[in-house]
């Protein structure tokens, strides 16, 4: 019965997306108030119906109903409580359930936060969202629905992929949805603004807030799924330039350009053509990535369960998303005019280049991701492009960026002479140069120029910003430093975080697999790793064996490792649990793997990171200026008054 | 400056970046392609011999060899022909005897495939599409094996 009201929902919450996309548009279009007044109650009853359908979902999940399909493939009864939750997104139907859920958690949120939005704007934005909503709740409806019943009911389930019984996976497919769905918002508003034929900074105002925390979760769903990568796929690397974590880094770069040129498009009324090309391109790659994900043509880690024939939908719907947008815009842009004129060196040429490294480089992730597919596509052969090509093409158009990163914010507007900037810059860039470059002598192990270059890039990009933020501070205090630019100040400063933490461990790990028996230990980075044997476990749903290691430094004893093999025993798979001590200045990383012998002897891989958590803690700074931008006091005045602001010159861009 | 001037200037900076950027890109791409080869493609002398490539199929029952060391032998086959390879490391969690792989890495003098990197996917059900492709070439050519019993149905 539950099941059954699960898929009715979902029908209803069909209908008034239906309602929400065709009224709102048409009496924008033709200015029938009443249409137009349909667009607010149908978005919160769409999210409403949506909700009960996936509350349903939770609820087969939580009964153990193994009568629908999806419940008995991807649960089980001895599943611990937790990961029966995380489970109902743990496979394509229920993932998509969740993202429809997102989008209309952000279709009704714009409806609740708009008062300052004119209501025919407000149509023609929620019209928009209804529009997509309508072609993924239809995708479930008609290729993927959770709620299928299985006759017979199995009399137990299947089980949850291992892989996905864990922490990091309850919040990464949330989070990562929240930040490609909350794309939409942006994209909405600026083919709702092109609809309307107005695309002054208006609609540029209205989204920014939005936009930064759709990059905000983004952000941390990146993150966190970088974080799960580390400890639970058993092989300590934090990035692997998979094709999947591409197609949500693509976006990722492409709402970061985005975010800037935003910020130009509001405050100076440019870039106008090129910021609604940007929204669109930020979703339609979102969308992109969802069905690079979940169609299955990706070989891939994360094709855990995916169906080619479910791929032809998203790719229609693709195609009519991303071409029906393009038309828009090829029909409007010509209307689209600055008359805003600046100098080569000014902070608008800056953000301009921001702008093309960013979309270069995703181009050119983009292009490695789908190379291999378009070969495929062509008969030509099957190819792969491995990780050496993202870290050459990627590294070289992230130095420049972050040079620029440095110079950027101290740009005036408009027009900025060049002695201006250079005494400003020129003491932060020699002091960097010191510091940078001495860093590897005084603190590594061993000097390494490509560490110390790293290292001089992460001091200018903090030198300079914080010299930034001490003059806008300057005679006011820091309580008067706006919202905004602390965001950008946090954001730039996790950038530099973030550059320290990637080159000190691509640089300085040491990674071995050794062979090891009981009472042997081995020496890696000075840590001795002394190798105690292993005794057998048995856990809620697996059995397995667990190793230890004792760790000592210098003869001092630092901790005890305790790595797993575990088998899980429905679904018979092996999985790795890697023993991880973490610290702030370096981690300490051991996994087992195979028995060797018969001496009680196993091959182990062991992993001396430094600064590895820099890398997060970089992202991780980086979204809280996210959150700090999205709160600046403007965008709190615009929701509640009607009053336009006019945005302060000096104030800086976040 | 011209307003003209300027947006020349704008241009050929632009380009300039574009062609430095594409140079980068196309370059990178030539010197880390990997292609894919079966192992009927390998003892028919179709794979380069200098240059990594990747093998894909199922890992022969039976042709697993522990040494006491950390090199690992095994044989991969498509269901008509097998190629030996050799690997030393750890070796992924859902490796196993008549499972679907795929290594990287290169033929040595001897022929033996020496592996830099082997992946076995995430999911005991899943098989590479490459191997599924692989294996259904070869059972074609074998029609004994039913090849599509061994693509993945989630």
């Amino acid at each position: 019965m539950i099941p059954e009201i699960g898929q009715f929902a979902l029908i209803l919450g069909l209908v008034f997306a239906l309602v929400q996309t065709t009224l709102p548009l048409a009496g924008a279009h033709f200015g029938i108030a009443s249409w137009v007044a349909v667009a607010k109650p149908a978005a919160r009853a769409q999210l409403l119906f949506v909700a009960i359908s996936f509350a349903a979902l939770t609820w087969s999940f939580l009964t153990h109903d193994f009568s629908v399909k999806y419940v008995a493939v991807n649960s089980n009864t001895q599943l611990p409580t937790l990961y029966l939750f995380s489970a109902v997104w743990g496979a394509h139907e229920g993932s998509l359930v969740l993202w429809a859920l997102v989008l209309s958690l952000w279709t009704a949120s714009v409806s609740l936060f708009s008062r300052s939005i004119p209501p025919k704007v407000l149509a023609r934005v929620l019209g928009v969202m209804g529009f997509v909503s309508v072609g993924f709740i239809l995708f479930i409806l008609v290729t993927s629905n959770p709620f299928e019943r299985l006759v017979p009911a199995a009399i137990e389930g299947r089980d949850l992929n291992p892989l996905l019984q864990d922490i990091g996976l309850i919040l990464h497919p949330p989070l990562l949805y929240m930040g490609y769905v909350g794309f939409v918002v942006p994209f909405s508003f600026a083919i709702a603004a092109m609809l309307g034929g107005r695309l002054d900074a208006a609609w540029a105002r209205w989204s920014r807030p939005w936009t930064h925390v759709a990059w905000v979760f983004l952000t941390l769903g990146i993150l966190l799924g970088s974080w799960w990568a580390y400890y639970e796929l058993g092989w300590g690397g934090w990035w692997f330039w998979d094709p999947v974590e591409n197609s949500s880094f693509i976006p990722w770069l492409v709402g970061t350009a985005l975010m800037h040129s935003l910020a130009v498009t509001e405050k100076r009324g440019t870039f106008k053509a090129w910021t609604v090309l940007l929204a669109i391109f930020t979703f339609s790659l979102s969308l992109l990535g969802t069905f690079l994900v979940r169609s299955g043509v990706l070989t891939s880690v994360h094709a855990f369960a995916s169906d080619p024939a479910r791929g032809a939908f998203i790719l229609v719907f693709l195609a009519v998303v991303v071409g029906g947008s393009l038309l828009i815009y090829s029909w409007r842009a010509s209307q689209i005019r600055s008359h805003v004129h600046f100098d080569i060196l000014s902070r608008e040429t800056g953000l301009l280049l921001n702008n093309v490294f960013l979309a270069v480089a995703a181009t050119s992730i983009l292009l490695g991701t789908l190379y291999p597919l378009i070969v495929d596509a062509l008969g030509i052969g099957k190819i792969s492009v491995g990780p050496p090509y993202f870290n050459s093409v990627f590294l070289p158009l992230m130095v420049p960026l972050a040079i620029l990163l440095g110079v950027g914010p101290l740009l005036r507007w408009k027009r900025d002479s060049f002695h201006r900037v250079w005494t400003k810059v020129w003491p932060i860039g020699a002091l960097s140069l010191v510091i940078g470059g001495l860093f590897p002598l005084l603190v590594m192990d061993f000097y390494d120029v490509r560490a110390a270059f790293g290292m001089i890039l992460a001091v200018w990009v903090l030198g300079v910003t914080l010299r930034v933020l001490f003059e806008q501070a300057r005679g006011r205090g820091f309580i008067s430093v706006s919202r905004s630019f602390w965001g950008m100040t946090l954001g730039h400063i996790g950038i530099a975080v973030f550059i320290m933490g990637i080159t000190l461990t691509s640089i300085y790990s040491t990674e071995k697999d050794i062979q090891l028996a009981p009472g042997e230990s081995y020496d890696l980075a000075g840590y001795t790793f002394r190798f105690d044997g292993v005794t057998k476990i048995t856990g809620e749903n697996y059995g397995g064996s667990e190793g230890k290691l004792t760790i000592t430094k210098k003869g001092v004893y630092i901790t005890t490792m305790k790595p797993e093999k575990r088998k899980y025993r429905v679904q018979k798979q092996p999985l790795t649990e890697a023993a991880i001590d973490a610290g702030l200045f370096r981690d300490l990383f051991a996994a087992l793997g195979e028995p060797l012998g018969n001496k009680g002897a196993w091959s182990l891989r062991v992993y001396h990171k430094p600064f590895l958590r820099w890398i997060w803690l970089g992202a991780l700074i980086m979204t809280l200026g996210g959150l700090f931008s999205a709160s600046d006091r403007r965008y709190r005045k615009l929701a509640g008054r009607k009053k336009k602001q006019r945005a302060v010159v000096t104030e800086a861009v976040s | 400056m011209k307003a003209r001037k300027k947006r020349l200037i704008f241009i050929f900076v632009g380009l300039v970046f574009l062609g430095l950027a594409s140079w980068l890109v196309f370059n990178a791409l030539g010197n880390n392609m990997s292609y894919f080869y079966s192992p009927t493609e390998v003892v028919q002398k179709k794979a380069p011999e200098d240059h990594l490539f990747r093998l894909g199929g199922m890992v022969v029952e039976g042709s697993l060899q522990r040494g006491q060391a950390l090199t690992v032998r095994f044989a991969i086959t498509d269901t008509a022909n097998a190629v030996n390879v050799e690997y030393t490391g750890i070796l992924p969690d859902l490796f196993d005897e008549g499972q679907g792989v795929i290594a990287q890495g290169k033929l040595n003098t001897a022929g033996i495939f020496v592996a830099t990197e082997v992946l076995a996917k995430h999911d005991e059900k899943y098989m590479p599409p490459e191997v599924a492709d692989a294996l259904e070439k070869a059972g074609k050519m074998k029609t004994d094996v039913p090849a599509t019993e061994l693509q993945n149905d989630s």
